[in-house]
């Protein structure tokens, strides 16, 4: 069978591990949206005197990549500290899995994001509260870093695909370097959307190709 | 379970008849001459005259003249030549308006948008839950600078099957052109070309047990298309290059034992399957028609909730059974089924749904079997699925 999936990846798909709800549990967190295609719900349950992730369980909407990813992050994360867990990332659940296809990174991205946002949002139960930060160019910068070129797997600040941002009275504007013609234009725009408007001090963002005037 | 193989996307490929394929041998073996004029050697005249009676099958079963046929590679360079070539062969410059649907396959749609790039406005006619093209809002979109109106007959996803003579007549009280896309279509649904009003019609043998890379675009007389690329002479001027013979002929061989009691049974396996995966799986939904007459025998596309397509693609296979989604995530864009949103669903509902498409070759043991699996899989995936349980 030449699937373009690893070995790996079919087995945590057919008996993918720590399937489940935890009832009680001390953190939850869900990224991804049925729309995207791909979800992601984790549960945790973490010992309040060691910070040591007791028990984690998943549950999953989306294609084998998802599936196997979230599985092999709850087998990652696992008895470990969540300092620890925090640093998990996409390549390590990616090379644990025996690689994926470059179409597949944002499914292991999404995993990742999951946890660390579990880790987050217990945290923050606990009392380590963020305050609300204005956004800032670089702040952008730094979420769309979780933004996959489907083309080479690559996030897409590291291969400068990302060419400027621009930021004014709460209008976002995004130029990257592809033509809107292209194959994944529109899949990078929703990527991109998906990313930034949630913000809380954004209204509006654009997305701009190369072939399109401000 | 005992595993079979089940093939259920005939909508995308089917399988070369028997009789084809002995028939494509003979100009691959013997008759592998090309296709000359009738002023060259026995073995050229002899593949002309299999294109030519190809030819002639193809037409009569178009009601069209075998002039007004061209042998094309295919459905994609059928819909290629249709809207390049006209637009390339149109002399009425102040006709520069083309109209589609929405829900027409990529040759259409991607030709359409290049050539909007290229100056020509580009309008796409909307559709109803069903897939239907509304045709007063169409003669809304058209006018008497419009050149062509393309508008598929039965869509590639979901089956609908277009009232092609009322798009016709819209198309045609502006003077515009009317092409239509009949390779989901043809002979699964009669067509006549004269009767119908069709200027242009693409076909594809590979979706009616022919070969692969064999199509021909209906090109009625004096509809000016100009041809794509240059060569000699072949195909009255509108398709240069040295003539497939053998796709051509398999293609004729095709239509020709083509046998309308296997639509009628298609279409039985295809209803026993609706009403086992609607009763025996709860929050189904029929995409397409509800009617199933409204839509060609071979398609049945529903949207399982909670779920994502890919995943039932993927499982399914590992069982032995050949379906597709319009999930993001099994396409080459990365893009949910653009057909789906133009029907007004969800992305939730896209990413859900299935094509199951079966043939003359489908058995009702091959529908069981079917539908006990995607039961199973189903069943399974929503246990793990986080959206709408608990």
């Amino acid at each position: 069978m030449s699937l373009p999936y690893s070995e790996k990846v079919i087995e945590y798909f057919k008996n993918p591990k720590n399937v489940g709800e935890i009832k009680n549990a001390d953190a939850v967190a869900t990224e991804g949206s049925p729309a995207c295609g791909d979800m992601v719900k984790l549960f945790l349950k973490v010992d309040p005197d060691t910070r040591v992730i007791d028990d984690i369980k998943f549950k999953s909407y989306g294609c084998a990549s998802n599936i196997a990813t979230a599985s092999i992050i709850t087998e990652l994360a696992k008895k470990k500290s969540i300092d620890e867990a925090k640093k998990i990332n996409w390549k390590q659940a990616s090379e644990a899995l025996g690689g994926l296809p470059a179409v597949k990174v944002h499914c292991a991205v999404l995993a990742v994001q999951a946890l660390k946002t579990a880790i987050e949002n217990y945290e923050h139960s606990k009392g380590i509260v963020k305050e609300k930060k204005p956004t800032t160019v670089d702040s952008i910068r730094k979420r769309l870093a979780h933004v996959i070129n489907p083309l080479t797997g690559l996030d897409v600040l590291k291969v400068n695909f990302i060419k400027k941002i621009t930021l004014a009275a709460g209008r976002a504007a995004i130029r990257v370097d592809l033509t809107s013609d292209h194959q994944f234009a529109g899949n990078i725009k929703n990527e991109i959307i998906e990313r930034i408007e949630p913000l809380w001090d954004i209204e509006k963002v654009e997305v701009l190709f190369n072939d399109q005037a401000a | 379970m005992e595993t079979r193989n089940v093939y259920l996307d005939n909508n995308a490929a089917t399988r070369a008849d028997e009789q084809v394929v002995r028939r494509m041998d003979l100009f691959h073996e013997t008759d592998f001459a090309v296709a000359s004029s009738q002023f060259s050697h026995t073995p050229g005249i002899r593949a002309k005259d299999a294109v030519e009676q190809s030819r002639e099958t193809i037409a009569g079963s178009l009601g069209a003249g075998t002039e007004e046929i061209v042998f094309t590679s295919g459905e994609t360079e059928s819909n290629n030549l249709a809207l390049f070539g006209l637009a390339r062969g149109n002399k009425d410059k102040r006709r520069k308006r083309i109209v589609i649907s929405a829900v027409e396959h990529f040759s259409v749609l991607h030709t359409a948008e290049r050539l909007a790039r290229e100056g020509y406005e580009v309008v796409k006619a909307g559709v109803d839950g069903e897939g239907f093209v509304d045709t007063d809002a169409l003669a809304g979109l058209v006018d008497d600078r419009t050149l062509l109106v393309s508008v598929m007959h039965a869509n590639h996803e979901v089956g609908t099957l277009q009232d092609l003579a009322a798009v016709s007549a819209v198309a045609h009280s502006n003077g515009a052109y009317f092409h239509t896309d009949a390779s989901y279509s043809y002979l699964q649904v009669p067509i006549d070309v004269e009767k119908t009003g069709i200027d242009l019609l693409s076909a594809d043998a590979n979706k009616v047990h022919g070969p692969k890379g064999s199509g021909i675009l209906y090109v009625k007389k004096n509809v000016p298309v100009s041809k794509l690329f240059e060569g000699g002479y072949q195909e009255y001027n509108m398709r240069p290059g040295t003539e497939n013979v053998p796709g051509i002929a398999g293609f004729g061989k095709a239509v020709e034992i083509w046998n309308d009691g296997d639509v009628r049974r298609t279409a039985t396996l295809r209803d026993a399957l609706k009403k086992m995966l609607t009763e025996g799986i709860e929050d189904t939904m029929i995409n397409g028609p509800q009617d199933m007459n409204r839509r060609i025998a071979n398609n049945l596309n529903v949207s399982f909730r909670y779920i994502e397509g890919e995943s039932v693609v993927l499982h399914l296979d590992m069982r032995g059974i050949a379906v597709i989604t319009g999930s993001a995530c099994f396409s080459r864009a990365l893009q949910a089924s653009h057909v789906l949103l133009a029907m007004g669903f969800t992305h939730e509902r896209a990413h859900g749904s299935i094509r199951f498409s079966p043939s003359k070759y489908t058995t009702p043991e091959d529908i069981t079997y079917a539908y006990e699996n995607v039961k199973e899989v189903v069943t399974r995936l929503r246990e793990l699925s986080p959206v709408g349980t608990v």
